[in-house]
């Protein structure tokens, strides 16, 4: 498999628009991105897309996720149609759905076909209970690594505290937080700019 | 197997993804509320082991629909359901993604954009803590999560190490009989 060298010219900009993905590349990433995905995909997709193949910045990166996520859907699917067609149009679409969900719809139809047999057994539960430990903390850490990456001002980070506390803490339900928190975040970024 | 059910099956997922915002987590109770209590394809029980199965599994979590349509009508099952959940949040974000380039240079576009960063950031802060009130539960686990957390912002390395070492300590905490 070859990684992508990214031309570091289009890296430092912050719309890397102009670098080329290729319908390969796409697919083989995406691939590995759902092969990969344990625990939920937006880590892993992260991982894959700004940490190793340098396709997008991680503010580009969270901007997508950000739009993935006030749509329907899976933010991480939703990201993936914008990416397919950002870099490579309709094909480009198809290629990235394909990639991600092909492992695992073939590894969720064959756990089901052993689950009965296995799930009795105290180190497959054991070893499950330590990957979903290990599954929040990527979570986590991809969202603190976010963070450290993408510097936000004093204003966006408390935003950015808003939808933390509501759902993460209060237990908020999620529509209603998103359709107060974004209008109130884009009226600050409007603000921002003025200032 | 009839294509009754594989019309039902496009119908109710298809629906499901036009209001699935927030994704699988945010509508798994109206999963479970048509496929157990309006749908009667299955019982608590047998939703619960399915949704159990999906999240050992790699992938995104709406996988959990792939699944019911597996156990409901095999191949055709599966098939018919996740592209009934893909087809019409998919052609949303495809008009969205078209809008977003289209548009790049307007300014309200650009609020836009820069406006939902801190969102996403804080809700996947938000879906780290709640899935480790979810799955952790004495000292092992959360020291688990933790290190995971400090490994992925520490080191470039693929987090597939974390995660294997994480699996590894929950066999062992078994065996030294420290895990709850």
């Amino acid at each position: 498999m070859t990684i992508a060298n990214p031309d570091p010219l289009s890296v430092a900009r912050d719309n890397p628009a102009s670098r080329l993905v290729s319908k390969r590349e796409l697919f083989l990433g995406f691939l590995k991105i759902g092969l990969l995905g344990f625990g939920g995909i937006a880590p892993w997709a992260r991982h894959v897309i700004v940490e190793e193949r340098q396709w997008v910045t991680d503010k580009e990166f969270a901007a997508i996720l950000g739009i993935g996520q006030i749509l329907p859907g899976p933010n991480t699917m939703n990201a993936a149609v914008m990416l397919g067609d950002r870099f490579q149009g309709i094909p480009g679409v198809l290629l990235c759905l394909a990639g991600q969900m092909a492992m695992p719809l073939v590894i969720v139809t064959s756990l089901a076909v052993v689950y009965e047999r296995f799930a009795a057994i105290a180190e497959v539960r054991a070893a499950l209970i330590g990957a979903a430990a290990g599954a929040a903390g990527l979570v986590l850490g991809t969202a603190l690594k976010m963070f450290q990456k993408i510097k936000l001002s004093p204003m966006p980070l408390l935003i950015a505290a808003i939808p933390f506390l509501a759902v993460g803490v209060l237990g908020w339900p999620l529509v209603p937080v998103v359709c107060v928190v974004v209008p109130l975040s884009i009226a600050a970024a409007a603000w921002e700019r003025n200032a | 197997m009839s294509v009754a059910i594989l019309v039902q099956i496009a119908r109710v997922f298809a629906v499901l993804s036009l209001v699935s915002i927030g994704g699988a987590n945010a509508v798994l109770p109206e999963i479970r509320r048509q496929v157990v209590d309006v749908q009667g394809w299955m019982n608590d029980a047998a939703f619960a082991n399915l949704f159990a199965i999906s999240h050992a599994a790699p992938g995104p979590n709406i996988i959990m629909v792939s699944l019911i349509g597996w156990q409901l009508a095999g191949i055709a099952g599966l098939l018919v359901a996740t592209l009934a959940i893909m087809i019409p949040s998919c052609s949303l974000a495809f008009i969205a993604s078209r809008a977003v380039t289209r548009w790049s240079d307007r300014r309200w576009l650009q609020l836009g954009k820069e406006g939902v960063v801190p969102v996403a950031l804080g809700l996947i802060v938000a879906s780290g803590v709640s899935m480790m009130r979810t799955s952790d539960h004495d000292v092992v686990t959360v020291g688990i999560s933790l290190l995971t957390a400090a490994f992925v912002v520490f080191s470039r390395r693929n987090p597939l190490w974390a995660l294997a070492a994480g699996t590894c300590v929950g066999v062992i905490a078994l065996h030294l009989g420290v895990l709850t």
